[in-house]
Parts: C-alpha cells; sequence; structure tokens
C-alpha cells in the first residue's frame, strides 16, 4: 500500500464523516457518546468481545447504551465511534473498526431502511458528486434500491429456505456462500426478514411472526449493516440473552455478565423504535474503490 | 491438531490421509452469524485444488510434514537414491516422484526434499543446472533472436527448445523448474 493512496483515501473519509454528520443533523438526529469500556457486552452468540481488565469490556457496538437513551426519552440520535470484536481479521474486519449506529423512535424498520438509502445515496453525492459509482471494477449507484427477503434470496441464489438451512445449521455457509456474491450487484439491497431463530435483538414481524423485523445492507456483495425493529419486550429479551449466555457457556466460550443497565432500561419502557448499525470503514472502503479495510483505516 | 484460528495462506494441513496446503485464505462473518475461515486448497501429491471453509470450533490435523536437504547419490537401476548430507543416510525415490526433473539431476547436487509420512513427495533441484547440448541442428551464427527456437537434446536424451544461435557442444543453463533453456553458459 503507498502512503499517497492511504492519505487520499483518509481526506476521503473525513469528508464522508462530515457528509453523513450533515445528513443526521439535518434529520434533527442528536449525536451522543457512549463509554467504550463497559461492564456487559451485549450477549450475542458470535460475537466477541475484547476484555479491558477487570470485569470490564471493550463495546462491541454501543447498542444497549443507546438503548437506553432511548429508554430515558432521546427520540434520534446516531454516533460515530470504535467497537471492539476479538478475533475478526481479514480484508473487511479488523478487532477494532468505526460504528456508525442511529436509532429513531416510532419509526418501524422500513422506515429506516428508506432512510438509510437515502444516507448512502447522500454520501454518495457529497463525497463523488454522483451516486454512482466502481468498486472492485464494477459499477454501482447507490440510487438502485432492492429489497428482498431472506428467504427468497436463499431460495432464488442457492436454491434452499432460509428455514431449512437454519434448522441443519448450514445458514451461515450458504449465506457467505451462495447468498452473499449476489447481494447488492448493482446498488443497495436489502436483506429483509431474518428466520425468528436469527431475531437477535429485533421483534418479530406482527403479520408473519415466522421472521424477525431485522435487515441487513448490501452493496457489492459487501455486508455494510444491521438493523431491527426493536424488541420492547423485557421479558422476551431476558429470555434470549439467557438462552445466548447458556448457548456461550456451554461452547466455553467467554463468559458475559448479564446487562443490568440495559433490563433497567427494558423495565423502564423501550419506546417502538428502529435503530441500525453501519460499518464506516466498509461504506468508506466502497466510496473510496478500496478492496482492504488496511487502505481507509489508518492503524 | 490446528484450531481455525490458525488457518493461514501457506500453512500445511492434513484432510482424510493427504496432505494440503492452503493457497488463499479470507476470514468471512456474516452479521450476527458465526467466524467461517475459507480456504482455497491444493492437494501436495496430486495438485487437485479444493475449496473448504471451517468454522471456529473446528479443530484440523497436522500432516507429518518435515523438509530437508538431500544430495543426488545415484540411480540404483530402478530408483533414485539420495544421501543425507550430515548422517549419509540414503534415501531411495521412485522415478514418478521426479518426472521429468530426474533428467536434470547431478551427482552430488543438493535438493530441497518435502517428506510426508516418511516419504518423499516434493524435491525442488538447484533452480538452474548446466547442460551440454549433443545433438542439434548447426547454429545460425549471428542470429541472436531467442523468440525463435529448434529442439536439441542434453546427454541424457531430454529434448530441450534452444535459439538457433546454439551449437553442438555449447554449454546450456536449463531452468529445473521447468525444464526450459535459460541462457548459453559457453560456446563449444
Amino acid at each position: 500500500m503507498s502512503t499517497q493512496t492511504l492519505l487520499r483515501n483518509l481526506r476521503t473519509r473525513s469528508a464522508l464523516l462530515r457528509a453523513v454528520r450533515d445528513f443526521f443533523y439535518a434529520g434533527e438526529f442528536l449525536e451522543i457518546e457512549t463509554p467504550v469500556k463497559i461492564p456487559a457486552p451485549a450477549p450475542e452468540e458470535y460475537i466477541e468481545s475484547v476484555t479491558a481488565g477487570q470485569g470490564e469490556f471493550l463495546r462491541t457496538s454501543p447498542e444497549l447504551a443507546m438503548k437506553e437513551l432511548l429508554s430515558l426519552g432521546v427520540e434520534k440520535m446516531f454516533q460515530i465511534g470504535s467497537a471492539f470484536r476479538a478475533g475478526e481479521f481479514g480484508r473487511k474486519h479488523r478487532e477494532e473498526f468505526t460504528i456508525l449506529e442511529y436509532y429513531a423512535s416510532g419509526w418501524d424498520y422500513r422506515q429506516l431502511a428508506d432512510f438509510t438509502a437515502r444516507m448512502m445515496q447522500f454520501a454518495a453525492e457529497k463525497i463523488l458528486g454522483k451516486s454512482d459509482f466502481v468498486f472492485d471494477g464494477r459499477h454501482f449507484d447507490m440510487a438502485c434500491v432492492e429489497y428482498i427477503t431472506v428467504d427468497e434470496a436463499f431460495r432464488k441464489y442457492a436454491g434452499v429456505s432460509a428455514f431449512e438451512a437454519d434448522k441443519d445449521n448450514s445458514f451461515d455457509e450458504v449465506m457467505v456462500l451462495k447468498v452473499e456474491p449476489n447481494l447488492g450487484k448493482e446498488g443497495i439491497t436489502f436483506l429483509c426478514d431474518y428466520p425468528a431463530a436469527r431475531a437477535s435483538l429485533s421483534r418479530l414481524s406482527r403479520s408473519n411472526p415466522l421472521v424477525a423485523e431485522r435487515w441487513e445492507v448490501y452493496v457489492g456483495g459487501i455486508e455494510l449493516g444491521n438493523a431491527f425493529g426493536e424488541l420492547t419486550d423485557a421479558v422476551e429479551q431476558r429470555r434470549r440473552f439467557k438462552e445466548a449466555l447458556a448457548f456461550r457457556a456451554s461452547c466455553g466460550m467467554l463468559p458475559y455478565p448479564e446487562p443490568e443497565a440495559f433490563y433497567a432500561a427494558l423495565d423502564r419502557g423501550l419506546p417502538d423504535s428502529s435503530g441500525c448499525a453501519i460499518g464506516f470503514d466498509r461504506l468508506t472502503m466502497l466510496l473510496t474503490d478500496s478492496n482492504d479495510i488496511s487502505l481507509v483505516r489508518f492503524g | 491438531m490446528y484450531s481455525a484460528s490458525d488457518l493461514k495462506k501457506g500453512l500445511k494441513i492434513e484432510i482424510d490421509g493427504a496432505p494440503w496446503q492452503i493457497t488463499e485464505f479470507e476470514f468471512c462473518k456474516p452479521g450476527k452469524g458465526t467466524a467461517l475461515y475459507r480456504c482455497r486448497m491444493k492437494n501436495m501429491i496430486t495438485g487437485i485444488g479444493m475449496e473448504k471453509t471451517y468454522r471456529p470450533t473446528d479443530k484440523i490435523d497436522e500432516p507429518n510434514i518435515e523438509e530437508r536437504e538431500m544430495y543426488y547419490s545415484y540411480f540404483d537401476g530402478q530408483n533414485y537414491v539420495f544421501s543425507d548430507p550430515t548422517t549419509y543416510e540414503e534415501m531411495t525415490v521412485d522415478p514418478a516422484v521426479l518426472g521429468d526433473k530426474a533428467y536434470f539431476l547431478i551427482e552430488e547436487s543438493l535438493c530441497n526434499f518435502v517428506i510426508y509420512n516418511d516419504e518423499p513427495i516434493e524435491i525442488s533441484l538447484p533452480t538452474f543446472i548446466e547442460k551440454e547440448i549433443v545433438e542439434t541442428e548447426p547454429g545460425v551464427r549471428g542470429d541472436t533472436a531467442t523468440n525463435v527456437t529448434k529442439p536439441a537434446k542434453i546427454d541424457n536424451g531430454y529434448e530441450i527448445q534452444v535459439p538457433l544461435f546454439i551449437n553442438q557442444g555449447d554449454i546450456v543453463k536449463i531452468d529445473t523448474r521447468t525444464g526450459a533453456y535459460a541462457e548459453r553458459v559457453s560456446k563449444a
């Protein structure tokens, strides 16, 4: 990698930070900061936290803290900052990376998808002067937006049902090898409605409880972010976290304490809301035509 | 045993009793899903390629592979015999393992062996060897073009393509990795 390339990309990165902030400020989102060092990460099956000394962790995302703020009455907010995930290293992964996370009370997950598409279009236009661009030798347009459900995508690209793949424990392999390369082929793809077993922190769909109000957004086969119609049911959320903690214990993974402050927020009451986390480095990769994260981050 | 997190480009692993070397490696992780270690690999004996994806909990066998230098001693009529430069311990090698490389063996020359379960599976000769051309059409004087070639034989009958200016009795350098002419060392 040449220093020149990195410096050029860091200038674009700076412009992108500014464009994203402009977009959120124009939408009357409050920019907030929450602690990076926390007492308990979100109990998730496959997200490994970096420990930070006695009984503390580096956040894997600011999700729980931002939901505490939702419960305290902040209606629309965003945050740009570092998050840490142990053991993740590759062309699109670093243990330390930059996350752009945002929440809006009263919005459902589809509204949040439309908003996210507009944010990415706005960013591309600010940086490149247009919504279309070339990444890794292929042409994309942020104005071209596609919605597909997880099950439709699995059937179309892998010839299997997403529910079957989930049951026989091949979901992740099928996703990576067969489905992901076909997502965001021309622009932005929202992969929507995950099987209920993969709801994570999202609520189940009221019209179809087999799926969850969750989407992931892709451009050029690259997963840029994950969003939920937020689960507000305190009992159900505790049940899912206990299940995740039990799974972690059964696999001998690092034990996490229960996130008590977040439970208190759920008991206080979370408003109906949606939230999304975007990998800011990956968005920068796309808009600078960089095929490795090391080209868009210093250090 | 290796863990999946040990996987990387160049690593040698064992699958179903065969040695494989990873030629391409990518760390993948779909959203909230499990990490996947995606590998392209080459069978170190047959050269066949394949793709395989591992999860973090997978364990992978470590092949019993050693690399050592041996020098070429002699042909016993069926096999090639190599010797360890310090212990003089001998190892016989089936001609099939060497293939055309057998034509470039020079006594006392050090070769690099990759040994799997005590059997040599890959032998690298010194990259360049010098051989005398024993048979070829007379050279075309002054024609220094190297892209026009003609056949020529070395002492053991192996045929290579050489530039037109090469004559019988010239000493040439041959690249043992490709078996191709590299340059002229001296004129007859």
